[in-house]
């Protein structure tokens, strides 16, 4: 087992940059809201900004530093497409995942968004559960 | 203007670095947190604390002041109720989550690394967030 260190770091600048988002352009940093929004042409390139950074950040992060990126999953394609589709449906209909219902909804103490996390932290312990110990 | 595209920028490139930071963009340390009967990784939880310890208490003087430093509103859901159709939403989530190890921003993080992977599972969930769409209009 690693250190607390990092993720508490990690976090740290999560939650650093989910601050600076509201409080100074009012905005609820859901990465599925925000994706969402971009592919389905929801007005305001703040969201393609958002997502650039976000996904340029891990290959500057592992560049400096020097830690080598994680490797891919070894699921197959057949899997990866389910759980891509599960994952993109649910969000929706959930109307946030882990950083909108996890890190701001939480942090703005709504009920709707402390149900959802405990809701779908649950389903994947369900999930990981079945397929890890029963099949 | 431009600041209005430098901010997010900015703010993505720090949400994808503590992605990276905390281990969060690996899908063997998000399944070992979400695996209580196996060899347990709590760093997800971890992640959590440090981002709630941000938000929480920022968030709150945040919002007592009537607008943000550089919007004229705050863009808040419109309901804090529980409610069936959220709870159902996250169930679906969390299956995909538990079967793979990606939630949305890492997935989005991980597209960087120029692997088939992260590719497709964020092709796919587009194709989720599409169908999510087409099924709440029909």
């Amino acid at each position: 087992m690693s250190s607390p260190l990092l993720p508490l770091v990690g976090g740290f600048l999560i939650g650093a940059s989910s601050l600076t988002m509201l409080a100074l352009l009012g905005r609820i940093t859901g990465i599925s809201g925000i994706f969402a929004g971009a592919i389905q042409g929801e007005t305001g390139m703040w969201r393609w900004a958002f997502l650039a950074g976000l996904s340029a950040a891990p290959l500057l992060y592992h560049g400096i530093s020097h830690q080598s990126a994680p490797l891919p999953s070894e699921a197959g394609w057949l899997l990866t497409i389910v759980a891509g589709l599960l994952v993109g449906f649910g969000t929706r209909l959930a109307g946030g995942c882990t950083s909108g219902h996890g890190v701001c909804g939480i942090g703005r103490l709504s009920p709707r968004s402390i149900a959802a996390t405990l809701t779908f932290i649950a389903s994947g312990m369900v999930t990981v559960f079945v397929t890890r110990h029963l099949l | 203007m431009l600041i209005r595209l430098i901010i997010p920028l900015v703010c993505g490139l720090l949400f994808g670095a503590g992605l990276a930071i905390s281990g969060m963009t690996d899908t063997r340390v998000v399944l070992g947190f979400l695996d209580i009967a196996g060899a347990w990784n709590p760093d997800l939880l971890f992640v959590m604390v440090g981002a709630l310890a941000v938000t929480i208490p920022g968030f709150w003087l945040t919002q007592r002041r009537s607008a943000p430093w550089l919007s004229p509103q705050f863009f808040l859901p419109a309901s804090r109720a529980i409610a069936m159709q959220p709870q159902v939403g996250s169930v679906i989530f969390g299956i995909g989550w538990g079967l793979y190890g990606y939630c949305p921003g890492p997935a989005l993080a991980s597209l960087t690394t120029f692997d088939g992977q992260p590719l497709l599972f964020v092709a796919a969930m587009a194709a989720g967030m599409y169908a999510e769409r087409a099924w709440q209009r029909s």
